[in-house]
């Protein structure tokens, strides 16, 4: 009896240990990653770094701040794009879809859910051939912000559907009922109750998915050009600061500035999750 | 009975897709009275009260046999925004809307076109008075319509629901989620309220029944699993000499 508690409690004891060191693990690469990028990145940045545009050429020269105006239109523009389409398609899904009697329009609705789900797995860069494919070629916008964001619209539409369907779900029935049943029509009760009772829930997903524009490279590669120049329009080529960090790394001999670029690119990253993190505690307490 | 009849139910059945819920029922909810509706659970009490403001509808595959007339009007002819105004509800568990108290009672009106701030403010104040809540929140009605307690939050659901003026509200169990004071609170307002208003209650409390109502309504499931109305009567009769033997084992507590 007294050898079987002490062997529980020595692989309690085990197990938590081993659990500990994997966490501490963890957090630790973690922080070695970002306390690394900011060790290396910090010291060269000052105001100029951001006043200017990069020269171009081999060494490197110049700031970042075209690649800033570019990462903050491509965000902009994409968000324009996909947010209405994407909060839109939730709603029909949530609200609608459910009541669809036709067997077609079911079939269909099952399929966009199928779709949804699939294309939230695909690979960026899949996204960004078929960019380049239709909108680059094809469509004849060439490199430019407006092929990217359209590109880029396509990769994070199906991350806007999923979050927002998830905060429409969130919103009791109770709601819904007791709006139907004061003779508020459907779409009243949509737009006065349960709308404003998923917006943070909403935005957040809207902020998860600029997160992901500022992030992404791979699809911008082959839709925005590259162009270290500040876009004058929609039809301009431009690279962001994620894909700048690319170029500097394999393209020149500023390793030290692809450095910088990257720690003000974490820093930006982690001032929106801080962002989200607000949000979502101000749901929590809201909902008790 | 010779009273007026609000609302009135003939040979009324539902259905989801295949499986009959209701068998026919036909019963009368006079003007100015409550009427309970009461049984043991999954008789179909309160998919019955949901026939009265068509909340059913909202249900996909559900169909319905037999008709429900509000002052002799067909209500499935009946635009269903017009007869949700017509006939409010309130339902089992408080839902308010994450809004603040003013703008919980004021929602109904507003989307019923009432715009101006001043005119929204006597409403307001009017139906909070008619629900016994207005001394409690006249302070606060910026606060948060979630903030309040769960009875204070289910009187505020019924300021809502009086809001727009309808003739008829229906309860859905508004007490079962309650502890005994804020209950005994909705009890006495539901009698303040039958002077203007003609209610049904569905309630699974025989006690509370008996306390409040004019009319009692018996359901029991049959052997189908279909819920039939067993006897209907004043609730004094209903409660002291029932017609029906399963009505007297159900009062005196044999099953249910």
């Amino acid at each position: 009896m007294a050898t079987s508690r002490f062997t529980r409690k020595m692989a309690q004891g085990g197990a938590f240990t081993v659990f500990w060191l994997m966490g501490a693990t963890a957090v630790l690469i973690m922080l070695f990653v970002v306390g690394y990028i900011m060790v290396q990145g910090i010291p060269q940045l000052n105001l100029e770094f951001f006043t200017t545009s990069p020269r171009g050429g081999l060494s490197g020269d110049g700031g970042i701040y075209s690649t800033v105006v570019t990462t903050f239109y491509m965000v902009v523009v994409t968000l324009l794009i996909a947010t209405p389409l994407g909060v839109g398609a939730a709603i029909y899904l949530t609200e609608y879809s459910e009541k669809a009697e036709s067997p077609i329009v079911r079939r269909l609705v099952r399929i966009a859910r199928f779709g949804v789900e699939t294309l939230a797995g695909v690979p960026s860069i899949i996204f960004g051939l078929f960019g380049y494919a239709l909108f680059v070629s094809a469509l004849n916008m060439g490199f430019s912000i407006m092929s990217a964001s359209l590109a880029g619209a396509c990769l994070i539409i199906p991350v806007v559907i999923r979050t927002t369907e998830e905060a429409l779900k969130s919103v009791p029935d109770s709601y819904r009922e007791g709006s139907l049943a004061l003779g508020a029509t459907k779409w009243e009760t949509i737009r006065k109750v349960i709308l404003p009772s998923a917006l943070p829930g909403i935005s957040t997903g809207i902020l998860l998915s600029a997160g992901r524009i500022v992030s992404e490279t791979a699809i911008f590669f082959v839709t925005l050009g590259g162009s270290y120049r500040v876009p004058h329009s929609l039809m301009s080529g431009g690279r962001t600061m994620a894909l700048h960090v690319y170029y500097l790394a394999m393209e020149t001999r500023a390793f030290d500035k692809a450095m910088s670029t990257a720690a003000v690119l974490v820093a930006l990253i982690v001032l929106m999750n801080l962002a989200i993190n607000l949000i979502t505690s101000r749901i929590s307490s809201k909902t008790r | 009975m010779t009273e007026e009849i609000r609302m009135k139910a003939e040979g009324y059945s539902l259905f989801y897709g295949e499986f009959k819920a209701l068998n026919d029922i036909s019963i009368d909810i006079p003007v100015n009275r409550i009427t309970a509706f009461i049984g043991p659970s999954g008789c179909g009490k309160s998919t019955f009260l949901r026939s009265f403001n068509r909340m059913n509808d909202l249900i996909p595959g559900v169909t319905t046999e037999g008709t429900v007339f509000l002052d002799g009007n067909d209500i499935s002819k009946e635009d269903v925004v017009d007869l949700r105004r017509k006939v409010g509800m309130v339902f089992q568990r408080p839902n308010p809307f994450p809004k603040s108290i003013f703008d919980n009672v004021a929602y109904g009106p507003r989307l019923h076109g009432t715009r101006n701030r001043s005119d929204l403010a006597v409403i307001v104040e009017k139906s909070l008075k008619a629900a016994a809540l207005w001394d409690e929140v006249k302070d606060d009605l910026n606060k948060s319509g979630l903030a309040i307690s769960g009875g204070q939050q289910q009187r505020l659901c019924i300021a809502r629901a009086i809001a727009v003026e309808p003739e008829v509200i229906l309860m859905d169990e508004p007490a079962s989620a309650l502890d005994p004071v804020a209950t005994l609170k909705i009890e006495e307002l539901m009698n303040e309220l039958k002077k203007n208003y003609t209610i049904a209650i569905v309630t699974h409390n025989m006690q509370q029944a008996a306390r409040v109502s004019d009319y009692t309504a018996f359901l029991l499931t049959d052997e189908n699993r279909a819920g039939n109305l067993i006897e209907f009567g004043p609730t004094r009769q209903i409660f002291t000499t029932p017609s029906d033997e399963r009505t007297e084992d159900y009062i005196s507590g044999r099953f249910g």
